[in-house]
């Protein structure tokens, strides 16, 4: 038996007001098959099945989880099937008056996200004018007594705001804020070019969080995670493939993290066919890169016997960057294509954003 | 620490697939033992730390958890998990 999952991460929809060049989404939301959304009747039923399988924590998001019409249905059921739920939105449709609504239905938390600290930036990232509804929201979550994370993807055009973003994060009551550098999967990739931070914002960053740290102690959770880029061995990504969280895109299809719909040949099982228990324990999606048998030379005799903890890495980049989703995550100092990393590290160069949309066919 | 209650948004619950207390946070599970599960159920934001391990004591037969108590609570507060409602 593979370990329980703890986290089932429910993408409602690819549809969203923001165009952020940073979207974690595929390339392909556009699609026909992403648009032909599940029903609320299929998501109640993945939502007490995945608290049969030991899920605690439901993670409510998109695209924008607040254009599903059901959503109240949703965090009801949520609550009844004895989930943890947060609501992970951009906040723009996130009112006083549905907020409410939400908060009477049983959800527990909500993360907004914020693109800069600075309205102008924040609106020109987004690719919307949307910062003064956030921030209405952040204070409308507040006076609800919803306990409120920001979260903020980082790259080169906002990390030099970061003061301001611990500011405002202290200035809204939230209790949670999620630095999130950028990780070039989804609309990242073709931006990473113009997404790539130097170093030295990187550290200047890094020492203000540390300031902000001392200063405010356990009041406000700060994390921050350098990004992969800058490091010279990989994360385990998503804590391990097939091992804590199970995604399930807003057509039914059930894959082990965000990204994995790019593996070629990975064929993800539907919620509308199998169940959730089947498709964690049995699906070949599942079980492709579970435990250290599938692993190749340097992980297989890794020198610093860290198979079991840093678990090959992330699929999505080893793909990407070793062109084989098996591959040592080039991240580490001991792949044969670690140079990949140093050298997109160091050639961040063009400022042009390629915006994420719904029209057909994307350039990759 | 006058009179300590859960931070915003933090919920107990028996995990009953896996046989244990938690501990629900925003993105987050902290698995309680059974002790620790009893403690936080106490904080309430009425109760005092006295009140709290009074309380335990007349469970335990009268046993003193005077420390016990304090540093638990002192821990889940280092970590943001329990707040003062005083």
């Amino acid at each position: 038996m593979p370990p329980r999952p703890s986290t089932l991460i429910a993408e409602l929809s690819y549809q969203c007001p923001l165009h952020c060049p940073y979207c974690s989404n595929p390339l392909d939301i556009g699609d026909e098959h992403y648009r032909d959304e599940l029903a609320t009747e299929d998501w109640l039923r993945a939502f007490n099945e995945a608290r049969e399988l030991g899920v605690l924590q439901l993670a409510l998001t998109g695209g924008e989880p607040m254009l599903r019409r059901d959503l109240v249905e949703l965090c009801a059921g949520a609550r009844d099937a004895g989930l943890y739920s947060s609501l992970i939105t951009a906040g723009t449709l996130f009112t006083r008056e549905r907020a409410e609504a939400l908060k009477s239905a049983g959800l527990d938390h909500v993360q907004i996200s914020i693109q800069s600290p600075n309205a102008e930036d924040n609106d020109r990232i987004a690719g919307n004018r949307s910062f003064a509804k956030k921030i209405a929201a952040a204070r409308a979550a507040r006076e609800l007594d919803f306990p409120l994370t920001i979260n903020c993807v980082l790259h080169r055009h906002n990390l030099d705001r970061i003061d301001e973003l611990l500011d405002l994060t202290l200035d809204l009551g939230a209790q949670r804020l999620e630095l999130a550098n950028t990780q070039y999967y989804g609309w990242a990739v073709p931006n990473q070019q113009a997404l790539m931070p130097s170093w030295d914002q990187l550290r200047r960053a890094e020492q203000s969080v540390q300031r902000f740290r001392e200063l405010v102690g356990p009041r406000v959770d700060v994390l921050w995670v350098l990004p992969d880029f800058y490091e010279e061995l990989p994360k385990p990504c998503m804590g391990g493939w097939g091992s804590t969280a199970m995604v399930v895109a807003p057509n039914g299809d059930v894959l082990p993290c965000q990204a994995a719909s790019t593996i070629p040949g990975l064929e993800p099982a539907n919620l509308r066919e199998r169940s959730l228990a089947w498709i964690w324990t049995e699906s070949d999606a599942f079980n492709l890169f579970r435990g250290t048998d599938w692993m190749q030379e340097p992980c297989r005799t890794c020198p610093l016997a860290r198979q079991e903890i840093d678990r090959g890495g992330c699929r999505c980049q080893a793909l990407r960057l070793a062109g084989d989703a098996a591959a040592t995550d080039p991240v580490c100092r001991f792949s044969p294509h670690h140079g990949r990393v140093v050298a997109a590290r160091e050639s961040a160069q063009t400022d042009e954003l390629v915006y994420r949309t719904m029209k057909r066919r994307a350039r990759a | 620490m006058t009179r300590p209650r859960l931070v915003t948004g933090a919920r107990l619950r028996y995990d009953e697939v896996r046989e244990e207390h938690v501990l629900l946070i925003p993105e987050g599970v902290v698995r309680l033992n059974p002790t620790a599960a009893q403690v936080l159920e106490l904080c309430d934001g009425e109760r005092s730390l006295d009140d709290i391990a009074g309380t335990l004591s007349v469970r335990y037969d009268g046993a003193d958890v005077r420390d016990d108590v304090h540093e638990l609570i002192d821990a889940m507060a280092q970590r943001g998990l329990v707040v003062d409602a005083a």
